[in-house]
């Protein structure tokens, strides 16, 4: 105690002496701020996924620290909240049958981060830990419900992550954070080919140090437009008539088809 | 493949793009088997689009919307040429109206438990392998028959079974017979199952049952067994329509209009070939699904571990 205290104490001399010396910059002073150009994003039925550019600037930075590069960033696109089944299969008389599966809630759909450095370089794992920050990090939530047992909720809760990133819904990028001046960065996102439809919520994390000083957010809408999402809002919202109607092309199909027959 | 031509289409429900021609030819290549041989052909379909990754959910769901069409303009010949027996064929659709919502019922649970993909396989397996080999094995019967000069008839069947010691018994005029209503609502309901599980018509359970079991003259027995298919995949496809919403119409459409133009040239064929080597024909391409379908069951997965959507629970 008397040690940190005596720390602080040449701290605070130290903070003392600079602000005589120039203009002064409190500690912790440092805002950051991401905009997109956009808060809708329409995605045809040919979409084959992209890059998303979210830019940012980082404000009141300490010119020294700037200097040294010790600033980081960590820039996230995180999907709409959805329920997950982990199924494993094993074998049974020669057959391969879905057996142990555990559901967890309010996972992320989809998952994207870019970073300045590597995530290791940037800070310690428990303040990743802490912030839920990183692939590795979310808090994979199981279902109250669900009777696996703890052996089981170890093994499910890493393979999540493994298939997530397999079908490239999560995905990290390193050194994909760029600053383009002392206060300008550019951050550049995947949006897979099967990426979810609904809110997605953008997040900025500064570091210096490898100290997690603030976060910031906006968020962002991705809608499917095109004839095909329609049939897709209409099977979804309308299932009823969609059945009717799916009843209907068909008969009138079939008749055709038998008018065509009897020309020969 | 054609290169230069966006030949893609992306199937809405099913969630995945895929060649328009491929999909064609393959109601084409069914629809002229069912024109050929006389079948829906909805066996064939559902496990065909199963190969191609179509979820089987979307596979079993489309496929009884595809059958629908077939099986409408069949039903309209024989409702003209009046070899249809509709008091037969309405208790039929009670039968597999019921059967089917039980079906629809079952499907959704086997959805929820992550077993319909496996459950979906291995009736396949087994209907195809069963048929596809009792087939084989009567027309290559027939075949030596026509060789050893004996005339191919028909076994023919027997003038009484249990099936007529049963009550509530019930005249049928058109089909001549006077029979309990109660192997018509249970053979009605096992198809109506079928279909919404398998995504079948099932004329080939319906026709061979309705010649042994109740004894109904062959010429009323097609019309009759495609009157109940129609009601029945109708009412299967508003079903998955409304329970899972796995019934895609691009695909469908797609299906059926390569269909129709199958089945035209598949029935001229089928009138230049000779029965039993037709027969034997369609056994082994029943056969070769069918094993096809059951070695996907045995070969190890790439990942033993996937992932899906949690279906909402239905009430707590």
């Amino acid at each position: 105690m008397r040690l940190a205290s005596g720390t602080l104490l040449i701290a605070s001399l130290l903070a003392a002496g600079a602000a005589v010396a120039q203009q002064p910059v409190p500690a912790n002073k440092e805002t950051v701020e991401i905009g997109l150009s956009t808060d809708t994003i329409s995605i045809t039925s040919g979409f084959r996924g992209t890059d998303l550019t979210v830019f940012g600037a980082l404000d009141n930075a300490d010119p020294l620290i700037q200097r040294q590069g010790r600033y980081d960033v960590i820039v996230i696109l995180e999907g709409p909240p959805r329920n997950f089944v982990v199924r494993r299969k094993d074998r049974y008389f020669g057959i391969w049958i879905n057996t142990e599966s555990v559901t967890f809630q309010n996972i992320p759909a989809s998952y994207s981060l870019a970073s300045t450095r590597s995530l290791q370089d940037i800070t310690t794992p428990k303040t990743f830990a802490q912030l839920s920050l990183g692939v590795n990090n979310i808090y994979y939530e199981p279902m109250p419900d669900g009777f696996a047992s703890s052996e089981a909720l170890r093994e499910f809760t890493k393979e999540l992550p493994r298939l997530k990133l397999k079908q490239l819904l999560y995905n990290q990028r390193v050194g994909d954070v760029q600053f383009l001046s002392s206060t300008l960065f550019r951050a550049t996102l995947s949006l897979p080919a099967n990426v979810p439809v609904g809110k997605h919520v953008a997040r900025a994390y500064l570091f210096r140090n490898g100290e997690f000083l603030r976060e910031s957010s906006t968020s962002l809408n991705i809608v499917k437009a095109g004839l095909e999402f329609r049939i897709y809002r209409a099977a979804n919202q309308h299932s009823l008539l969609y059945g009717f109607f799916a009843v209907f092309l068909a008969v009138v199909t079939g008749w055709a088809g038998r008018l065509v027959f009897r020309k020969d | 493949m054609l290169s230069g031509f966006e030949l893609g289409i992306y199937l809405p429900i099913a969630e995945i793009s895929v060649n328009i021609f491929v999909l064609f030819f393959m109601g084409a290549a069914v629809g002229f088997l069912s024109g050929m041989f006389g079948v829906g052909g909805g066996f064939l379909i559902t496990p065909l689009l199963i190969f191609y990754n179509i979820p089987p959910a979307v596979a079993v769901a489309t496929g009884a919307n595809q059958v629908i069409a077939s099986s409408f303009s069949g039903a309209l010949t024989h409702f003209k040429r009046g070899s249809l027996d509709f008091k037969l064929g309405s208790l039929l659709v009670v039968g597999g109206l019921i059967g089917a919502g039980i079906g629809i019922y079952v499907f959704v649970l086997l959805r929820r438990l992550g077993q319909l993909d496996l459950i979906v396989s291995l009736l396949y397996v087994v209907f195809l392998s069963t048929i596809g080999g009792l087939m084989l094995y009567e027309s290559i019967q027939a075949m030596r028959r026509t060789r050893a000069g004996q005339l191919a008839t028909l076994k023919r069947p027997g003038q009484h079974n249990w099936v007529h010691k049963l009550p509530f018994k019930m005249r049928f005029r058109a089909s001549k017979i006077y029979v309990s209503i109660i192997p018509v609502l249970v053979l009605g309901g096992a198809i109506g199952f079928l279909s919404s599980i398998m995504g079948v018509g099932g004329g080939f359970i319906m026709v061979p049952a309705m010649i042994y079991l109740l004894k109904v003259p062959t010429n009323v027995v097609i019309g009759t067994s495609l009157y109940q298919i129609v009601f029945v995949t109708a009412f299967t496809t508003v079903m998955q329509a409304t329970t899972n919403q796995s019934v895609d119409i691009v695909l469908a459409m797609l299906l059926m209009s390569g269909g129709v133009v199958g089945a035209q040239y598949g029935a001229r064929i089928g009138q230049k070939l000779r029965g039993e080597q037709l027969r034997a024909l369609l056994a082994m391409l029943v056969l070769a699904v069918g094993l096809r379908l059951a070695i996907e069951l045995f070969v190890t997965p790439d990942d033993i571990y996937s992932v899906t959507l949690a279906l909402v629970s239905g009430g707590s």
